[in-house]
């Protein structure tokens, strides 16, 4: 359906235009009277009514349509210049204009309010869409390892004498995996709503890049030993001011990500840099890459690949982009010609020499 | 030798049981109490030898409680608290906790903060000489050996480190480090504690990027362990 430009225009400008348009559009038809008959003339102010109609209010249409009518009726409809009417005929035309113009006025406007209707249960569609999307993808995340935990403890309480050691220790595994992807997903959960809350502020201090980039790339190993992360880093790379726990978050997340979403003995390469002032951190990995299509949307909130078969909540990367643009930053990714993604974070900071007095 | 004596102060039953199992396979003895009143209380008619205190008390800030078992209670306290809290924990540190474990935590983790706790608390000077693998640290004679060589360290290093083996492991907040070596006047300076734990690092790691003796606790301080 169109969409007319509603309430974009404040009502006491409604009224100026609309009058003065009626003003104008009047007198250049008094002026042409001789040529085109009064008759004309009133065709071509009720054409006015509902060009106004069109895009204004129902109350300042109103108000048009009756002064145009009044207008008519005093300077066109013989005798000029006084609201005398001399014909029955002349007295129904100006009757009938007058409806008209008023018809026109009710009908837009309810033509409107159909349309605004609608367009707020589409809105509402849309909402209840991604309601659904998030908590799909939520119960599913949170509620797999709840089972597998559950399962697992069900089958050592009640089961324990059919189980062969082997398994029990196999079921033990199978409890702390699930209980580790549990706690990462409540953390996403608990970030993202910071984000939400506008409540992030960043705690800035000095951070020795190196350090943290090497601590995170441990904690990342610990849980997915499954590939080789390699470190770059220049070793005259300054000290930063920067919140330190949020870019941990940051490098964990975009790692653990190249982590999931490549085949297990995949290279995932982190390095650093400095150059004005700016922290550059790329994540490159030798993977498949991102659809090209998808590139633009993997940041959003709740954003899922089309065809991924990993799982997760779509919220990792949201959460990558919320803390940068936090320490006023930006990140953005791109595919490497050659396979694999890129993932290239900027964040401008002071900075301040790592070399000191003796 | 008598079992050590373990208060625990936390309001989740479940979270109690778990570490009474725990801690009581591990041969020490458990008492428990569910709320802050009830904690002080037992803290007060037979003072334990270590607190385990959780900072979310539904009856009383954490923090006000732990102010208040130091007016008299001398002994080690290790608090509870969640992640993403590190300005908490600084706190609480400041205010005279001993150590501190984020939710969730390995069992091992906590093993080995009470262990080292509870060791302090009864060695009220601490042992001189810190025997580490390959580093040894001798208080007496100001000497640092890495793999049986003299390691040369400046002033401020030795001050730095020296101050860490007196305190092994156990936290030790930025703030704290540097009031302790450079002065109050520097507690906002921590770019001089980055660049010296750095040089440490270089002196006394095997790969100074993936450190063994001093650790990093992420947006809270630093640790000094003695890998044996």
């Amino acid at each position: 359906m169109t969409t007319f430009f509603i309430n974009r225009i404040s009502q006491p400008r409604q009224y100026i235009i609309s009058i003065v348009l009626v003003l104008i559009i009047s007198l250049v038809c008094y002026a042409f009277t001789s040529y085109i008959g009064y008759r004309v003339a009133a065709l071509v102010l009720l054409l006015t009514v509902s060009v106004i109609a069109i895009s204004f209010d129902i109350l300042p249409v109103l108000v048009t349509a009756a002064l145009s009518a009044c207008i008519w009726d005093f300077f066109f409809i013989p005798p000029r210049f006084n609201f005398h009417v001399d014909t029955t005929e002349d007295a129904i035309l100006l009757i009938m204009y007058f409806l008209i113009a008023m018809i026109n006025a009710v009908l837009t406007h309810k033509i409107r309010q159909v349309e605004k209707a609608s367009r707020k249960k589409e809105e509402k569609a849309n909402a209840i869409k991604l309601y659904n999307t998030l908590l799909n993808s939520l119960s599913h995340e949170l509620r797999t390892p709840i089972a597998t935990i559950i399962g697992a403890t069900d089958n050592l309480q009640t089961n324990n004498k059919n189980l062969t050691p082997d398994n029990r220790n196999q079921l033990v595994k199978e409890i702390s995996k699930a209980s580790f992807r549990l706690n990462q997903q409540v953390e996403n959960l608990l970030n993202m709503s910071r984000l939400e809350s506008g409540f992030v502020k960043p705690k800035k201090d000095w951070c020795d890049i190196t350090e943290v980039i090497y601590g995170t790339v441990e904690k990342v190993e610990e849980n997915k030993a499954s590939h080789k992360i390699t470190i770059n880093i220049n070793h005259n790379i300054p000290l930063f001011k920067l919140d330190k726990v949020m870019l941990e978050q940051i490098i964990y997340n975009l790692l653990i990500n190249a982590c999931l979403y490549t085949a297990a003995g995949s290279k995932i390469n982190i390095s650093a840099m400095c150059y004005a002032d700016v922290l550059q951190i790329v994540i490159e990995d030798n993977g498949k890459g991102f659809p090209e299509e998808e590139l633009n949307h993997v940041f959003d909130k709740f954003y899922r690949l089309k065809n991924t078969k990993t799982n997760g909540t779509g919220l990792g990367l949201s959460i990558v982009k919320g803390f940068t643009e936090a320490l006023g930053g930006r990140v953005y990714l791109q595919n490497i010609s050659t396979g694999g993604s890129k993932f290239t974070i900027e964040i401008p900071a002071t900075t301040a020499s790592l070399k000191m007095e003796k | 030798m008598n079992k050590a004596e373990i208060l625990i102060i936390d309001d989740e039953v479940q979270i109690r049981k778990l570490l009474e199992i725990t801690l009581q396979s591990h041969n020490y003895s458990v008492t428990e109490a569910a709320s802050a009143k009830d904690g002080i209380i037992m803290a007060a008619n037979h003072p334990p030898d270590l607190v385990l205190l959780d900072l979310g008390l539904p009856d009383k800030d954490g923090q006000v409680v732990l102010h208040e078992l130091r007016q008299w209670y001398t002994n080690p306290i290790i608090i509870l608290s969640v992640q993403n809290s590190e300005e908490v924990i600084v706190k609480a540190l400041d205010n005279g906790a001993n150590d501190y474990l984020s939710k969730p935590f390995r069992t091992g983790e906590l093993l080995a903060r009470i262990r080292s706790a509870l060791r302090s608390s009864v060695m009220e000077d601490a042992e001189p000489i810190i025997n580490g693998e390959d580093l040894q640290i001798d208080l007496y004679s100001r000497t640092v050996k890495k793999k049986n060589e003299l390691v040369k360290l400046t002033t401020t290093e030795y001050a730095l480190l020296a101050l860490f083996a007196k305190n092994e492991g156990k936290v030790l907040t930025h703030q704290y480090l540097l009031r302790a070596v450079w002065g109050p006047g520097f507690i906002n300076q921590s770019q001089y504690l980055r660049v010296f734990i750095a040089q440490i690092r270089k002196k006394i790691e095997d790969d100074p990027n993936r450190p063994e003796y001093l650790i990093t606790e992420s947006g809270v301080g630093y640790r000094f362990v003695s890998k044996q």
